[in-house]
């Protein structure tokens, strides 16, 4: 167990019937970070939060919180609160009475709890709506209100379950710099399970990518995206172009294609994968000098994003097209520093798609 | 033209539902005891019955049967509604527990009757209860269970994640959200159970002192209908319809929140 971890998962796994949900994970969470749990539907994420919540026993493993065996604690008296997916508000409760559920739990003295009532009650923004009950109120409402009541235990660890799915995406993003401010400012741990992998991206210190029931690769955002590790990692987490071929000293041999630069330690001839992100391929009319790879292609889609735009090119030898993201109307990009002729992209339009071998990423599984 | 034969179609229906209902309340204020002749306006019929004393005792008895029973099988049927939401979907557990609302009343009787007679239970009042309890169960739960199809169980694990043990959350937080549900079924038990006749007339056993008051007009009408009948006949009415009336609000407020 490392120094400093809240929660410390020991080869935690849970099996329903013949289906292993949770397959011998292990990690440690730091004190104060924000944590994402990210996977398709069905990889387990959900399972392992219950069971640090405390509603399933894991069938092997152990989960340690500061330190302490959390086996046959339930989840009441555990420090760690969950906000349910659907927000699990008390329908006929008000808000202040949903709020102050927690503490009454805990037998504080009235005076005690009003007061920590009123101060959370400020700090989430819900003075006003108080008296409401949850029925009457909007979905980014109910979220906050669903927080607070978590919050206002003061837990050592708060759990969120697909917290933004069900608001529309202008309050996502909203409410997405809202937690993270909450989390700053309450100094608690959070761990939030979803499948939105730009949700993740925007929220979390720290991002464990699960796949059938294990961790896969568990990395800041950052890194998760510029170095994925698996084929899973690197399709999950925004698109890419994926190169099948053997490796070769230097790179990667694609038949159709022949060798393209990267960086690659594997033992020649050994299957592997190009992993390539539509955003670093800079497109132009001709080949550019060295230090890039080129592929040429015949553009058949373009989709027009406001800010950027989507192209799909269909590389001469290659049968999967490419996805080229870039710059509409071709303004600057400072990524896109050597291109060449400001015009407009045309479907039909023949172009050459380069990327620095630094761009491309050599992937085994 | 088609709204129009529609509504007509309407009056008429409800004329022939509530026609004859609505005879028996005029005829009730009668003071002539005929029923084909209205002489004038009077209360007389309800001051008789509020001075017979064998009325009053079969009134008390069908008070005591309804309200003990309904008691009983609220409690049991909301935990028994309870139970079954949270298994996993079964036809032969649903036709089971819809069983007791459709089989007649008379083979349900016999039935019972022929139960108690086996495990040689003295009949009486008691055997009442039990036996209105057995196919009120069986609406409590029909009732309770249409509240629990809208019901959040994800509340049930908020309540727990936020400190509570199961009795606490069930008092503060599950209870409360069916309670219309379980108010609702308790209002048809007890409607069901006070104007039941034929099962009670059963499981009674002899003697005057189980008698309820359906039994009662039972035994008065063998005389020809008097116009006692018609005022009591009235207020059974009155109360019935108070409570199924109530019911229904209380259910149709649960399937739209």
């Amino acid at each position: 167990m490392a120094a400093g971890a809240v929660i410390s998962l020991q080869g935690v796994t849970k099996r329903f019937g013949g289906l292993t949900a949770v397959d011998g994970v292990s990690v440690d969470l730091v004190e104060g970070e924000f944590f994402a749990l990210l996977g398709p539907s069905g990889c387990g994420k959900t399972t392992l939060l219950r069971m640090v919540a405390g509603f399933e026993e894991p069938d092997e493993g152990a989960i340690h919180l500061d330190g302490r065996d959390m086996a046959r604690l339930g989840a009441n008296r555990r420090p760690i609160n969950l906000m349910f997916q659907s927000y699990a508000l008390f329908p006929h409760m008000d808000v202040r009475r949903n709020i102050s559920y927690g503490l009454e739990m805990e037998r504080l003295a009235k005076g005690e709890i009003a007061r920590r009532v009123d101060e959370i009650l400020e700090q989430t923004q819900l003075s006003a709506l108080a008296h409401r009950k949850p029925a009457q109120l909007s979905g980014g409402q109910r979220q906050r209100v669903a927080l607070a009541r978590a919050l206002i235990k003061r837990p050592r660890v708060l759990l969120l379950d697909e917290p933004l799915g069900a608001l529309d995406k202008k309050l996502r993003e909203q409410m997405q710099l809202e937690l993270k401010r909450l989390q700053h400012e309450f100094g608690i741990t959070f761990v939030v399970v979803t499948h939105d992998q730009e949700e993740a991206l925007v929220l979390a210190d720290r991002i464990a990518l699960m796949n059938g029931g294990r961790i896969v690769q568990l990395d800041a955002p950052r890194a998760l995206y510029e170095e994925p590790r698996t084929r899973f990692a690197a399709q999950f987490i925004g698109l890419t172009n994926l190169f099948e071929g053997r490796a070769v000293a230097g790179g990667i041999e694609i038949a159709g294609l022949g060798p393209l630069q990267a960086a690659c330690d594997l033992q020649a001839g050994s299957a592997c994968a190009l992993s390539v992100r539509p955003e670093r391929i800079v497109l132009a009319r001709d080949r550019m000098a060295e230090g890039y790879n080129a592929v040429s292609g015949e553009i058949t889609d373009i989709a027009y994003l406001g800010q950027s735009e989507n192209l799909r090119v269909a590389v001469d030898g290659y049968e999967t097209p490419l996805s080229v993201c870039v710059a509409p109307d071709g303004q600057a990009d400072a990524r896109t520093d050597a291109r060449t002729g400001a015009q407009r992209h045309r479907v039909g339009e023949t172009v050459w798609c380069h990327w620095r071998p630094a761009h491309g990423r050599i992937l085994t599984d | 033209m088609a709204r129009r034969a529609l509504a007509a179609h309407l009056a008429l229906t409800y004329g022939f539902l509530y026609g004859p209902i609505l005879v028996l309340m005029v005829l009730s204020f009668n003071r002539a005891g005929l029923p084909t002749v209205w002489t004038g306006f009077s209360l007389e019929w309800y001051v008789t019955l509020a001075d017979s004393p064998a009325i009053l005792a079969a009134a008390l008895n069908t008070i005591i049967v309804a309200v003990v029973s309904t008691v009983i099988a609220t409690t049991l049927g909301t935990l028994l509604a309870l139970g079954v939401e949270r298994r996993r979907q079964s036809n032969a557990v649903d036709a089971l527990l819809f069983a007791p609302m459709i089989i007649p009343d008379i083979v349900l009787a016999i039935a019972l009757l022929s139960f108690f007679t086996l495990l040689e239970v003295t009949l009486g009042l008691h055997s009442i209860i039990l036996s209105h309890v057995v196919f009120n169960i069986a609406f409590v739960c029909a009732v309770v269970r249409t509240r629990l199809k809208h019901f959040d169980y994800a509340i049930i694990e908020a309540s727990i994640d936020l400190g509570a043990d199961r009795f606490t959350t069930f008092r503060r937080v599950t209870l409360p959200v069916i309670f219309p549900g379980v108010l609702a079924g308790a209002l048809l038990a007890f409607t069901l159970s006070f104007d039941e006749f034929i099962i009670a007339f059963f499981t009674a056993g002899a003697g005057a002192s189980s008698t309820t008051l359906p039994m009662r007009i039972y035994s008065m009408i063998r005389f020809g209908v008097t116009p006692e009948i018609n005022a009591m006949a009235t207020i059974i009415m009155l109360i019935s319809f108070t409570l199924v009336f109530f019911s229904q609000r209380l259910n149709r407020a649960t399937v739209s929140d």
